[in-house]
């Protein structure tokens, strides 16, 4: 068992699918900032089985959607003076902009620096779905 | 400002008034001949057209107005590597209005981000072609009296037409009875379209068909689409597909005697020319229709600007 202490301020990324701390961890460029960072993987957890966790030392802005668009199970809570102070859950984004291209390859997204990707939330027989607001193309994301 | 990308961008009411400020136009062309008088309209053609491009130019100086422009992208800035953006700019500092043309989809909402004139959309790659849809509802009401309750038979390349993609959106809004969607596999209609069909419109009844022969005995309008040789990525796809749908006498002979048969050109072999003398084949005068269209339209967004 590896302990990890808390942190006194910052953010903790908590119930990161197994597996996808890694990918959250180059999606916000953790490997970069100044700051004290940990990645835990594999945590065991009575919900999830196995999980990951990030903490980030004096640092409390991360883009929520990205994280949302990853996995909407993920939690977020801010740690000031070594306490809670505010936790979040997250919505998946109605909007996205420049998170990932269009499908089509046809799409102007593609071709024109101005033509930003940018997707609206669908919902389609009963599932979920992005669609491109210049094409209409619904496209799957992967993060 | 208003623009039209897409067949939302204007209301029922609005449609119909359309569709009448046509039927005036074409019923009285003299006292429309200097109402855009001292108006240009930039006709930006990046993708090569006929009608359309010729429909929009000729709509304007019948209007009164004059006419800038190109008709391919050759020699323009965009051949220097100008994004499309800064095209618009420019050019909507030189023009009141811009018609354009694109093989990409979605250039002209991108365009309408940066132009300072209104922008209408003269088709973006396969997405959409809003005016030849509001040409097809004309030619529907100036034939049929009517929007509602027909049953319409779209045929060919559902997949890339934009045309059908901007006319099943615009009909489904006048409570037409049924669509047939006629088409090789490999050419259906998008998924997105259909889901938006069954979402917001569950009354109007869906036939996916491989075969037209049952869509010709039952529908009032049969729409014919070329099988569009230049949407397709390589030559051998569509050799397989070129001649999927061939109307001709005989086929046309199990169709309704009251129906009109329609074509937003251009045709290449997918309606014999035997039934060019047929009197439900309409495609010549609906192309003529869309140069009335297309001056009530652009009388419109003028006149809204001006407001």
């Amino acid at each position: 068992m590896i302990n990890v202490s808390g942190i006194e301020n910052g953010i903790v990324i908590d119930h990161i699918p197994a597996g996808k701390g890694w990918k959250i961890f180059q999606k916000l460029n953790l490997d970069t900032i100044a700051t004290p960072v940990v990645l835990l993987m594999g945590v065991r957890s009575t919900r999830m089985g196995q999980k990951d966790i990030i903490k980030i030392e004096g640092r409390w802005d991360v883009d929520l959607d990205l994280l949302a668009l990853i996995d909407p199970d993920i939690t977020t809570s801010r740690i000031v003076e070594g306490k809670v102070v505010e936790k979040k859950s997250m919505d998946v984004p109605g909007r996205v902009k420049g998170l990932f291209p269009c499908a089509n390859p046809r799409c102007v997204s593609h071709s024109d620096q101005l033509a930003v990707p940018e997707f609206t939330l669908v919902r389609r027989n009963g599932s979920l779905h992005y669609q491109c607001n210049y094409c209409d193309e619904i496209t799957r994301y992967s993060l | 400002m208003r623009h039209l990308i897409q067949p939302e961008d204007l209301s029922n009411q609005e449609y119909m008034e359309l569709l009448e400020a046509t039927a005036h136009i074409q019923a009285h062309p003299d006292l429309y001949k200097e109402r855009a008088k001292g108006k240009i309209l930039g006709s930006l053609f990046f993708e090569p057209s006929t009608r359309t491009k010729f429909s929009f130019d000729s709509a304007m100086l019948r209007l009164g107005g004059e006419v800038i422009g190109f008709s391919d992208a050759q020699g323009t800035s965009s051949q220097k590597g100008e994004s499309l953006a800064d095209t618009i700019r420019i050019m909507s500092g030189f023009a009141d209005i811009l018609a354009i043309r694109h093989a990409l989809e979605g250039a002209s909402l991108l365009a309408s981000k940066t132009s300072r004139v209104p922008i209408i959309n003269g088709g973006d790659g396969g997405h959409q072609h809003p005016t030849q849809a509001l040409t097809d509802l004309y030619t529907i009401y100036h034939y049929k009296k009517k929007l509602n309750g027909h049953k319409i038979a779209l045929i060919g390349d559902l997949k890339y037409g934009r045309t059908v993609h901007s006319l099943i959106k615009t009909l489904a809004r006048f409570d037409v009875d049924s669509f047939y969607l006629v088409s090789p596999e490999e050419l259906s209609m998008p998924r997105h379209i259909l889901d938006l069909m069954e979402d917001r419109y569950p009354n109007i009844k869906i036939h996916v068909l491989h075969e037209m022969e049952p869509a010709i005995r039952e529908c009032d309008i049969l729409y014919m689409t070329r099988i569009q040789k230049e949407r397709f990525f390589n030559e051998a796809d569509y050799l397989k597909l070129k001649n999927s749908y061939l109307l001709d006498e005989e086929k046309m002979e199990l169709a309704k005697k009251d129906a009109i048969l329609m074509h937003p050109l251009p045709r290449v072999n997918e309606i014999a020319i035997e039934l060019d003398s047929d009197p439900r084949a309409v495609y010549f005068e609906q192309a003529a229709m869309g140069m009335y269209v297309r001056m009530a339209l652009i009388l419109k967004l003028l006149e809204e600007q001006d407001d």
